[in-house]
């Protein structure tokens, strides 16, 4: 019964087992194992022995048990069971005991266990204990998981040792104030007495950890952040010691002083100088001083550097200052380590907005960056280089870019052609240009463009009459290798039905022209409707685009009538209802079809001028960003067909976002007026010219720069023109149009310029009118004001005023000038009477 | 703020793990396996910072060793890999050999010089201290 055993001690002890084994011994056991199963049998025999162990309470081998107990939770396996042991001891005199207590505490309990309330109790006393080393466990304890009652009860203590003069304390205590603030936010005030002179101590880690709490306490509160700022010159004197002092063998790493301490109070600095011009200028001389005389060569500066140049770019620093940091950026991007290569890219991406000039300075080597073999790098620096182009290096900026894209790995890609898109349709020097580099795209990454490219396109080749020969002679031979990328094809195909009689005309203005049948126009098409790789959309737009061809082709209408038939019996039901209908087309609409199937009159893009797009209706302004218009993507245009048989018996008119057809005069007939027209019964009959639709449903467009056409053929002019705002050397002047047809209308084009000299970016004109009217706002024609009058940019408005009341009209202008953000609102009451009565 | 520190060798096997930030158990070695995933397949030439999920991932290679923390985007990545080696220079320090046996004396370390997701200490004699201290009265 008493049997005694020697333990590893050497020392006898009544025991009923042999003494449990070392953590070493198991970790050396677990290692031996060559299966999972195998590990998983020995921890669970080892599980077996700690759990007998602790129901017999033996206090010796406890502190051992639970020391194992923390290495099988960290491999995985569950050890709950060991979390009483842990108060038990936690609890215990002996400081080894109270180590592994405490350390278990901080891997095995969290807020979420009731067995953690348990611990507050031993923590407090624990605080209070005679050895500094019991104290600071316990303050390294409550300061990581402790929970809001803990640090509640105990946040006195805290505060006691905050104020003590044993650094080694102290500087726990600072970080354990961070997390009861960080808990119980209303203690904050408590320890604003103690931080008075913790910026006087020599010790660095009190220092550091010191340093981070201001950092917490000034990013809680503007209040204390204000009080604060006293503290800049101290900072500014403690970060002039570290770089001037001589070599300080405690502190020093690769040379340099202290490094951590001196991030931290940069970063400090930064909390504290941003939007604050005194504190800013004091700050101005250290951090030109960091800037010029850290050493590069190893990472140790490196890291400070980029501290430094992060504070610079924030507060309210002299441009000389900001060049000097975005010049180190220039050179980090030089650097043969990637890790300073990637965390300047970072950094260029924050500030390209606000100081872009001297951003594009380094464009050459963000470009190169694209060629880097890090995935990392390769993001940030496409992100950066699609921030940086602008109508002067479109050219060449989207060279590069293509390239990219063509070598991309596949996660880049859809953001890679979103973004080409967008800078394409920004900046493109010429139509032809514009549409070379969407084809481009298409087929370098035609299965990752995202579902609106489609649309897009199409409005843009419409709209680019010139070239509708070369754009489907393009598209033509692209598909005729490789007709697997769907948007390619789509694309494609409604060119190809729309323009096909260009196609086989041998008529090119910018390149040769081929020689196309007209059946094999139609082989192509059909080759797409009968592919497997064709989606069910796709099909659709090649279904249509055939249907379309019997008006453009002389010779194989029998050819296209037996195909549409076909599809009369398709099991797709959308494909079915279409052929269906083009039935009937042939069959007992024959007379109307050549009028249904004529050519696409160009599109109105409506307006945005960024990420939010407001349109105003009725005078009121809504916000409509384009997700919440769901653009029925593929099909689109190509219903056109069914729209113009539902044409006949009414449509769908939703007015958020108008679009107004235009009909050139040269398709003859009269045009919709969109604003005379938007109730919601049917449409008024309008056999002539049935190819004005109201195309309502059209997906609205993120589009900038291309201005809109006329509206009005028939307009009287002689209103006079009024400047309905002028300050700050921005001018806006109003010239009025009305139309005969309908005298609720009044058309007013604005045009707004600029006499400083800087220009004016992101220029925004909103424009709100009382309830009885309607507004109608057009896109404009750019969003940049030059300086010294030497352009101007133009929008057009249109207002109905059916009641005709009094015009009047409060305009609200955002823009950007000189670096800085203006807004203006102001009210134009001065318009002629002629313009409204 | 440093979130959680982690030592894993080549073949995925965790041989320290630090949580500053409360995570469930099972999450924890789907995230320890994928970070060592992440790390294994990169090469030199790439920059020893990763973005997952919406922590950075700091890394250094010793030998067969990997070093990991993971840090929310506060904090400069390149002290992190500054305190990395900082703190393997600690090790190195107290253990003459081998480390892996004492686990409980690197987290020990560890708390020393990290507390509550924040770096508190970063001279080696007074990060030591303690330790050499409780070596001497487990000893006695």
């Amino acid at each position: 019964r008493n049997c005694q055993t020697l333990n590893t001690y050497g020392m006898l002890t009544p025991s009923r087992m042999p003494a449990p084994i070392r953590l070493r011994e198991l970790i050396r056991t677990i290692r031996t194992a060559r299966t999972q199963a195998e590990e998983r049998e020995m921890i669970q025999k080892e599980c077996a022995a700690i759990r007998s162990s602790f129901r017999e309470e033996d206090n010796t081998y406890r502190c051992r048990n639970v020391a194992k107990l923390l290495y099988m939770h960290m491999l995985g396996y569950p050890a709950h069971f060991g979390q009483l042991e842990c108060l038990k001891l936690i609890a215990s005199q002996k400081f080894t005991d109270k180590r592994i207590g405490y350390l278990g505490a901080m891997l095995l309990l969290d807020e979420r266990q009731d067995v953690h309330l348990l611990m507050t109790n031993c923590i407090k006393n624990d605080l209070n204990h005679s050895t500094q080393f019991v104290q600071g466990l316990a303050l390294c304890t409550l300061g990581c998981m402790g929970s809001s009652e803990m640090c509640r009860d105990l946040a006195g203590e805290v505060e006691k040792l905050l104020k003590t003069s044993n650094s080694y304390l102290r500087k726990k205590a600072a970080l354990c104030a961070v997390h009861v603030i960080r808990k119980v936010p209303e203690l904050m005030e408590m320890f604003l007495p103690a931080t008075k002179n913790l910026l006087n101590e020599k010790n660095h880690g009190v220092l550091h950890t010191s340093v981070v709490l201001l950092t917490e306490m000034c990013e809680r509160s503007p209040d204390m952040l204000a009080h604060f700022r006293k503290l800049v010159p101290q900072l500014v004197r403690i970060l002039k010691n570290l770089i001037m002092s001589g070599y300080s063998p405690e502190h020093d790493v690769s040379g340099i002083s202290d490094p951590f301490l001196q991030v931290r109070i940069l970063r400090l600095l930064r909390i504290l100088g941003r939007n604050d011009d005194d504190s800013s200028e004091a700050m101005n001389d250290i951090l030109a001083q960091v800037a010029t005389n850290t050493e590069t060569s190893k990472n140790v500066g490196n890291a400070i550097l980029y501290e430094t140049v992060l504070t610079i770019m924030d507060i309210k620093s002299e441009s000389g200052l900001r060049v000097l940091a975005i010049n180190i950026l220039g050179r980090f991007l030089l650097n043969n380590d990637k890790n300073i290569r990637y965390v300047a890219l970072t950094s260029l991406l924050k500030t390209v907005q606000t100081d872009h000039n001297a951003v594009q300075r380094h464009r050459s080597t963000i470009v190169d960056c694209l060629k880097d073999l890090d995935v990392s790098i390769k993001r940030r620096a496409m992100e950066l280089s699609f921030a940086l182009v602008n109508g002067n290096n479109v050219r060449g900026m989207m060279k590069e870019l293509l390239y990219f894209l063509d070598s991309c790995e596949p996660e880049f890609k859809a953001d890679c052609a979103s973004g080409i898109f967008l800078a394409a349709e920004k900046y493109a020097p010429s139509k032809r240009w514009h549409i070379d580099t969407i084809m481009r795209v298409l087929t370098t990454a035609g299965s990752y463009v995202r579902d609106d490219a489609v649309p897009n396109l199409i409005q843009l080749i419409t709209n680019s009459v010139e070239i509708h020969a070369y754009t489907v002679q393009r598209l033509y031979k692209a598909i005729l290798g490789d007709y697997s990328q769907q948007p390619l094809v789509q694309v494609a195909a409604w060119c190809i039905g729309e323009y096909g009689d260009l196609l086989i005309s041998g008529q090119c203005e910018e390149e040769e022209p081929i020689q196309v049948t007209e059946d094999e126009v139609l082989d192509i098409l059909e080759s797409v409707l009968i592919s497997n790789m064709s989606t069910s959309v796709t099909r659709g737009y090649a279904l249509t685009a055939i249907m379309k061809l019997s008006t453009r082709f002389t010779c194989a209408v029998n050819r296209i009538k037996k195909v549409v038939s076909i599809y009369g019996s398709s099991i797709d039901v959308e494909l079915q209802q279409r052929a269906v209908e083009y039935n009937a087309l042939f069959k007992k609409y024959d007379h109307m079809r050549s009028a249904l199937l004529e050519r696409m009159p160009v599109m109105e893009k409506v307006t945005t001028n960024g990420p939010t797009e407001i349109v105003q209706t009725n005078g009121e302004t809504e916000p409509a960003p384009l997700e919440t218009k769901p653009p029925p993507s593929g099909p689109q245009p190509s219903s056109q067909a069914n729209d113009l048989l539902d044409l006949l018996g009414g449509n769908d008119i939703t007015p958020v976002i108008p679009t107004a057809p235009t009909s050139k005069p040269s398709a003859g007939g009269e045009l919709l007026d969109l604003l005379g027209d938007i109730s919601l019964t049917g449409a008024p009959a309008v056999a002539p010219a049935p190819a004005s639709v109201p195309q309502i449903s059209q997906p609205p467009f993120l589009l900038d720069g291309l201005s809109s056409q006329p509206l009005f053929n028939d307009i009287t002019s002689g209103i006079p023109s009024i400047t309905a705002y002028s300050k700050n050397g921005l001018k806006i002047e109003f010239t009025f149009e009305r139309s005969n047809t309908n005298p609720s209308v009044t058309v007013i084009t604005i045009q707004a310029s600029n006499s400083t000299e800087l220009d004016m970016t992101d220029f925004v004109f909103q424009a709100a009118v009382p309830k009885t009217f309607q507004l109608q706002l057009l896109s404009p024609s750019s969003s940049i004001v030059p300086a010294f009058n030497t352009g101007t940019i133009t929008q057009v408005i249109k207002v109905l005023n059916p009641q005709k009341q009094q015009l009047r009209m409060r305009i609200k202008l955002t823009y950007n000038h000189k670096g800085s953000a203006m807004q203006d609102l102001a009210e134009v009451n001065n318009f002629p009477p002629q313009s409204w009565q | 703020m440093i979130k959680f520190f982690l030592m894993v060798n080549k073949q995925g096997q965790t041989r320290l793990s630090k949580y500053y930030e409360h995570l469930e158990i099972n999450k924890r070695t789907l995230l320890e396996t994928e970070v060592i995933k992440s790390c294994l397949s990169r090469s030199n030439e790439q920059c020893s910072f990763i973005e997952y999920k919406d922590f950075k991932l700091i890394y250094r290679q010793y030998a067969a060793l990997f070093i990991v923390v993971g840090v929310d985007d506060t904090e400069n990545e390149m002290a992190i890999y500054e305190f990395i080696h900082n703190f393997v220079e600690v090790l190195d320090e107290y253990f003459s050999r081998v480390i892996m046996f004492n686990l409980d004396k690197v987290h020990i370390i560890l708390d020393e010089m990290v507390l509550n997701g924040c770096i508190v200490e970063t001279n080696r004699a007074r990060i030591l201290a303690p330790l050499l201290i409780l070596d001497k009265m487990s000893e006695s």
